[in-house]
């Protein structure tokens, strides 16, 4: 399997002391879709600046595809497309020209970024919106302008910084498809982001990093089984009786229809249900307290702090 | 990147930094038309009628190459302190910087946006000279070398001011402490003659009375200065000023983290 990003040993000693990385080491593969998890501070975001050059790294290694960084960052930075947490482009510029403009610093030809900027200004939802400042569009349009003008040069790498903030829930789902289709294409995503249902709905892999160090790096599915306990939160149609308890499990009566029950790893949801027919309770639905990963997450970092 | 690449990158700058001055005329190109207007009203034909010959011409003809080199000075060094400045405070400069965009295509892409302004300039104020002076060229060729090395030199010191600020104040206290008076002393509105020695030793100190001078000799025929000197000491500044604004970018000093 290639391998998109390696990094090795990657540290980060800001001027003012602070040390943002403290010799982190993790590889994204080709076609994955990574979640870069972390609380803010943490080092996500000069991880990323380091990956595109717009940090200087302290110490280790970065290679991506074939291209380490030290030697030939040009060609590295040729595979990488980057999509940063605050608004970067000129908010004077047109849609069509920021667009067009960053696929000229990537040395396209004129009728080839004309081309790709008309594809992924249409694909996106802005085509519309081309000959309009930039300023005047809204956050979840700005959001977009910067995947397009990502995009342009068709990067192998694409790194999102939280690629959905402030993005009303319509709008996120409808970038969430966008960037399944441009990773089913056979594009590597890394995305960091603060909702952790974003990275559970579409990431394969997941690091954490928190204080500048990996504390967490492995497939989310491994990562979601490595959780103890499941809160579930069931309904009932009727009034619950006055007291409920269910034998084995943790159980709290929230109010006259909704009740919390635990479930250790190893315990089966199908004993909560069948106690709850003996006492003639019938559940008309059922859903998880919170968030799985959020959960682990915090377990995570609170661990670590 | 190959040299095509190259090629498009930097017209790709090129274009944006014409756009944006082009774009916003009324405050780019226009002020100086009206300034200069003003300089050649007042000091040309009301108050130079009054001062008789300087150099052997009447004080028109005296002062509009000095004028004429002040629009491009100020233009030229202006509109990359400001665009650039404006790149980095927007945080757009990130577009160039995460680009596989060498670093001297970044600078020259600037740098040739700031002589664009610098020319368009100069051609408007020289055509606005027309209806006051008669104007013979006396060299085009050191005219236009001269045009050409000034307004790179001012924009390459705008470049290097526009890394080094931090706010909009940083951007206008060079040109208003330093450029301007720098301007008026470098011998636009008079000859280094009328100075008493000591004055006249310590304006050679002056770049821009190397500037003013040499243009003045493109188009008038007479300098105060040695012309191979003044074309060596804007050609020596030109080169530290390029070396100095790569050494920035390549350092990434104010630019990367």
């Amino acid at each position: 399997m290639t391998v998109a990003l390696t990094i090795e040993n990657l540290s980060k000693t800001y001027e003012n002391g602070h040390q943002a990385l403290k010799g982190i080491s993790l590889q994204v593969e080709q076609g994955d879709f990574f979640a870069l998890l972390g609380p803010n501070g943490a080092g996500k975001s000069t991880t990323i600046g380091i990956i595109c050059s717009l940090v200087a790294k302290s110490g280790g290694r970065v290679q991506v595809f074939d291209k380490d960084i030290d030697e030939d960052f040009p060609g590295a930075k040729r595979y990488i497309g980057i999509v940063p947490q605050e608004f970067n482009f000129n908010q004077f510029e047109k849609v069509f020209n920021i667009v067009v403009a960053q696929a000229g610093y990537y040395g396209l030809p004129a009728s080839v970024a004309n081309e790709r900027a008309e594809r992924y200004l249409k694909e996106l939802g802005l085509w519309d919106k081309r000959d309009q400042a930039s300023r005047l569009l809204s956050g979840g349009m700005k959001r977009r302008l910067m995947i397009a003008r990502a995009l342009v040069h068709q990067p192998r790498l694409l790194i999102l910084d939280e690629p959905t903030a402030g993005v009303d829930i319509e709008m996120r789902r409808s970038m969430w498809e966008f960037l399944k289709g441009i990773n089913a294409e056979g594009t590597t995503i890394i995305l960091t982001t603060h909702y952790l249902e974003e990275a559970e709905a579409l990431c394969r892999n997941i690091a954490i990093i928190n204080h500048g160090e990996i504390v967490e790096n492995s497939s989310m599915k491994s990562l979601l089984k490595q959780l103890h306990r499941e809160f579930f939160i069931l309904d009932s149609a009727a009034d619950l009786p006055a007291t409920v308890e269910l034998e084995g499990f943790e159980c709290t009566r929230l109010d006259d229809h909704s009740l919390e029950v635990g479930v250790e790893q190893g315990q089966s949801i199908n004993d909560v249900f069948a106690q709850l027919e003996q006492q003639g309770i019938k559940v008309s639905s059922m859903r998880n307290r919170a968030n799985r990963l959020e959960e682990m997450f915090v377990n995570l970092v609170e661990g670590a702090a | 990147m190959n040299v095509s690449e190259q090629w498009v990158a930097f017209t790709t700058i090129f274009i944006k930094e014409v756009r944006r001055f082009t774009r916003i005329w009324a405050q780019t190109l226009l002020p100086s038309a009206i300034t200069m207007s003003l300089y050649f009203v007042i000091f040309g034909s009301l108050i130079g009628s009054r001062i008789g010959d300087m150099g052997g011409f009447n004080y028109m003809q005296f002062v509009v190459p000095g004028l004429i080199m002040m629009a491009i000075v100020t233009n030229s060094y202006s509109n990359v302190v400001s665009s650039f400045f404006g790149a980095k405070f927007n945080h757009s400069v990130e577009e160039l910087l995460v680009s596989p965009t060498p670093n001297y295509v970044i600078l020259l892409g600037y740098v040739s946006g700031g002589v664009a302004r610098g020319l368009c300039v100069a051609m408007i104020v020289t055509t606005v000279s027309l209806f006051f002076a008669d104007l013979n060229i006396h060299s085009y060729f050191i005219t236009i070398s001269i045009v050409l090395m000034t307004s790179v030199l001012f924009a390459l010191a705008g470049f290097i001011n526009a890394v080094y600020a931090n706010s909009f104040d940083d951007i206008s206290i060079v040109p208003t402490f330093v450029l301007t008076p720098l301007i008026y002393l470098g011998g636009v509105f008079y000859s280094m003659d009328l100075l008493p020695d000591f004055w006249a030793a310590v304006s050679k100190l002056n770049p821009l009375v190397y500037v003013v001078n040499a243009f003045r000799y493109g188009v008038l025929g007479v300098s105060d200065v040695s012309l191979p000197f003044a074309f060596g000491m804007i050609a020596l500044f030109t080169a530290g000023a390029f070396a100095y604004s790569m050494h920035l970018l390549n350092s990434g000093k104010r630019l990367r983290q």
